[in-house]
């Protein structure tokens, strides 16, 4: 994180419902309708759509709600995704590609192969996650615009 | 190769985007039933070859700049899926060949694998 952080200039939020596949994936998607009428460059704009819709679904697929908060800076577009749930008990562990508790189900809706944090954390110019067994886990990245 | 073209060589059905067929030029393909995969490994403006036809096949093909889906093995997706595709953009078709024949077709045909690098 850079020392200094400055004040957004744009602030939204999403509530998301876990369990709810019906509509896992509409906040990526609204963030990114923001980010397309900002005019920010289609890159940058994967990039964290990319970092978005992972999110969204490790929230859906794993916690039990939470809110997406996306923040727009001079320098950066950033987001938090907090998230009421179990928790992860070993972040090192679930930030190594291929490491999963997936599902069946999960599977069959095409995600649960371990590389959700990691490809959020590729997709990032900062990341950071912090988690608290039983309680929950948040999870703060940025993509730089500059 | 445009659109129209893969439409021909795989006897496709056009679920979605009929219109736009013969403007979309794809270059590369990604093939996939794990979105973890095409979200890690996709590069953007693909197609994106899936048997996968939930909501899910959608957002993914929407957030990573995906030109298109290609459902295999005649696979055809719930009204729910087309209705949000239509308002991504995101062309849909289907073919009765199974992914590995699709595949081999596009392959000969001399499209790419969609790889980030």
């Amino acid at each position: 994180m850079p020392a200094e952080v400055t004040e957004p200039l744009l602030v939204e939020r999403f509530r998301i419902q876990g369990g709810d596949y019906e509509h896992g994936g509409d906040a990526a998607a609204q963030i990114k309708a923001i980010m397309r009428r900002l005019g920010i460059d289609p890159d940058i704009m994967r990039r964290l759509s990319i970092a978005n819709f992972e999110a969204e679904m490790n929230l859906v697929m794993y916690a039990d709600e939470g809110v997406m908060e996306f923040q727009v800076h001079a320098d950066a577009v950033r987001v938090r995704v907090a998230d009421r749930g179990p928790g992860i008990p070993d972040i090192e562990l679930a930030m190594q590609e291929g490491w999963s508790t997936a599902t069946s189900e999960m599977r069959a809706r095409g995600f649960g192969a371990g590389l959700g944090l990691p490809n959020m954390k590729r997709n990032s110019d900062e990341f950071e996650i912090s988690s608290t067994v039983g309680a929950g886990t948040t999870v703060r990245y940025a993509v730089h615009l500059t | 190769m445009r659109l129209t073209e893969i439409a021909g060589l795989l006897e496709c059905e056009v679920l979605l985007g009929e219109e736009h067929l013969d403007t979309i030029e794809v270059r590369s393909c990604f093939a996939a039933d794990l979105m973890s995969d095409v979200l890690r490994f996709s590069d953007s403006g693909a197609l994106l070859i899936t048997g996968l036809t939930s909501l899910q096949s959608i957002h993914t093909a929407d957030v990573a700049d995906l030109a298109a889906i290609l459902f295999v093995s005649n696979k055809t997706p719930g009204q729910a899926t087309i209705d949000l595709a239509r308002t991504r953009n995101i062309p849909l078709l289907t073919t009765p060949r199974d992914m590995f024949d699709a595949c081999g077709v596009l392959h000969r045909a001399g499209l790419a694998l969609a790889v980030e690098v």
